[in-house]
């Protein structure tokens, strides 16, 4: 779905993305994983577009999306969420939404003015677009509820529900389950397994251990910008070279 | 229901308008509300930037300023009949606006708007020395006053604040339009975060570009209405007070609102006119009572009660989601006013 080749990005003299080769796999669950400063953020903003490559290519499907600007890379399928999730507070849940299937639609000033047939359509698909989103991760109760009484959690899930709005074909995930409690983490693990039953592929961010063990179909481990280890969870828990950056002397033998 | 409320409220706010005349009487009065509409209408393209698109234009004057001596200068120097140059305000400041706001706007927060203010100092000086095209400190004199039908012109204090109130009808509903579409949660939507907003497929450049010129579209007709109903015009139209004057009506009424615009537009020129009496020392009044309102009331005084409005809405939801949600949603129900 994704084919990243000798991707690199240098701020100045850091490599904080350096020579890094990977396939984001159709279909699966694929985690990046790597201590903080690792890199991975830096490549999360690579492949959506937020910065460019130094070097090295990003293919999706048969798009080169490398010297894409974020908001055309959007359009073609790649939607992602970010650590905190900027909302407007003081709307409804189901507002806060509505926008998130805009790039589907074509309206502009003149239906505005005129308030167009197409204007009116596109209107109602994006709200309809914003509850189905909004039902696929459990929070249909909420949609009239003001952004700024979500707990954490539900947050967590409305960011997902407005990526899921752009109709995407992968959803790159930046630490879905960061600042929520254990059982909210077991729910947004089988929310996440429940997107991929849904035909969606998907890319996530995660320092929580367990669940990226039990969650992810393949793992890919930064250090340093660069990628030290790569393959399935069992593979990666007995890698040497992964105990020694990063996991620590007491998954080894788990 | 919610739906209904708030079309009661703006048709009272417009049979409001249309009495008004008739219940204050007094050339003065109408002279001061005429003069508050026009910087309503101006007001109203600076909170779509500022307000909804959250990119804040300092430049905005100086841009009404545009509007205002193309009349001037169509009308009186080249005899062009005022409706065409007024149309051609809002052509030639939306002109003027493009390749302007196309640079300004690569710029992002504190920069955009520092630069905004370079921008609006330089059209000021600009219209200040350029003495062959626009007469420069000694102003245009003698524009004439705007025809109506046959041999009517909009010359009384009267005639004037309808012409003024008409358009200020028809900016506010155009504008209300504007920001409850899917327009106008694009650029809510940057304003909330261009990162967010960008990775949702939204053209950061393109849909700033479109809130910019807006916006000094409602500035370049604002400052053509004044240049037709003052009919002299002068540099001080370009400084930045108007600006910061502007900034002040949209905070005191609800940054991000259309009503608060209104609200802060028109209600504060008649506060500032109420404390006339103490003279000199009337900004020692007006500046604490400013900072106690930003301290205390951020939101502003629409922007309060709708963040009010929305957490009864919010409660009202909560109470009616424990026995299996039944409810419909009321169709945009948006905080918009």
């Amino acid at each position: 779905m994704l084919k990243i080749s000798n991707l690199s990005k240098r701020f100045g003299g850091l490599a904080a993305v350096n020579d890094v080769s990977t396939v984001i796999e159709a279909g699966k669950i694929n985690a990046i994983i790597g201590p903080n400063g690792a890199g991975k953020t830096t490549f999360f903003n690579l492949i959506s577009g937020v910065h460019k490559p130094t070097s090295g290519t990003i293919f999706f499907g048969e798009h080169d999306v490398t010297h894409m600007r974020t908001h055309e890379i959007a359009r073609l399928g790649v939607s992602r969420t970010f650590q905190t999730t900027a909302l407007f507070d003081m709307a409804s849940v189901l507002d806060n939404l509505i926008v998130g299937h805009r790039l589907r639609t074509r309206s502009g000033l003149f239906d505005v003015l005129i308030n167009s047939k197409r204007l009116r359509e596109e209107e109602k698909a994006c709200r309809d677009k914003a509850r189905e989103a909004l039902d696929f991760v459990g929070l249909s109760q909420m949609a009239n509820r003001m952004a700024g009484d979500l707990t954490q959690e539900e947050r967590k899930r409305v960011a997902f529900a407005l990526a899921l709005s752009t109709d995407p074909k992968i959803v790159l995930l930046d630490e879905p389950a960061g600042g929520v409690n254990p059982d909210e983490t077991e729910g947004l693990a089988t929310l996440i397994r429940k997107m991929v039953a849904h035909g969606l592929t998907v890319c996530l961010i995660e320092h929580k251990m367990n669940m990226i063990m039990s969650l992810a179909d393949k793992i890919l481990v930064l250090n340093y910008g660069e990628k030290i280890a790569e393959g399935s969870p069992s593979e990666i828990r007995a890698n040497p070279a992964v105990i020694d950056a990063y996991l620590g002397s007491e998954h080894a033998d788990a | 229901m919610k739906y209904l409320d708030r079309r009661i409220g703006w048709t009272l706010l417009l049979l409001a308008g249309l009495a008004f005349p008739y219940v204050i009487t007094g050339d003065y009065q109408l002279t001061v509300m005429t003069s508050a509409y026009i910087f309503a209408i101006a007001t109203l393209g600076l909170n779509l930037i500022t307000g909804y698109t959250g990119q804040f234009n300092l430049a905005h004057g100086g841009f009404m300023a545009v509007g205002a001596y193309t009349v001037g200068i169509l009308t009186v120097d080249h005899q062009v009949p005022f409706w065409i140059a007024f149309a051609l305000a809002g052509v030639v400041t939306t002109l003027i606006g493009l390749p302007l706001g196309f640079v300004s706007l690569r710029l992002k927060g504190h920069y955009f708007s520092i630069f905004t203010l370079c921008i609006g100092y330089i059209m000021y000086l600009v219209i200040e020395k350029w003495e062959s095209l626009t007469h420069g400190d000694s102003g245009i004199y003698g524009l004439p006053a705007p025809p109506g039908f046959g041999d009517f012109t909009f010359t009384s204090p009267l005639a004037k604040y309808y012409l003024v109130f008409g358009f200020l009808v028809v900016s506010t509903f155009v504008m209300h339009r504007i920001v409850t579409s899917l327009l106008g949660r694009t650029f809510m939507a940057i304003r909330n975060s261009d990162e967010l907003a960008e990775s949702l497929g939204i053209n950061l450049s393109r849909n700033k570009l479109v809130s910019f010129l807006l916006s000094v579209f409602y500035a370049g007709i604002a400052g053509a209405l004044y240049a037709g109903t003052e009919r002299t015009i002068g540099t001080g139209l370009a400084e930045v007070t108007h600006t910061f004057n502007m900034t002040m009506f949209m905070l005191v009424g609800g940054l991000g609102t259309v009503l608060g615009t209104l609200v802060g537009a028109i209600g504060l020129p008649w506060l500032t006119q109420s404390l006339q009496f103490l003279q000199e020392y009337r900004f020692v009044v007006f500046g604490p009572v400013l900072i106690l309102l930003v301290i205390f009331v951020p939101l502003g005084i629409v922007g309060s009660y709708l963040s009010w409005r929305a957490r009864q809405a919010s409660r009202q939801a909560l109470l009616s989601a424990k026995p299996t949600a039944p409810e419909a949603a009321p169709e945009g129900g948006a905080p918009h006013a």
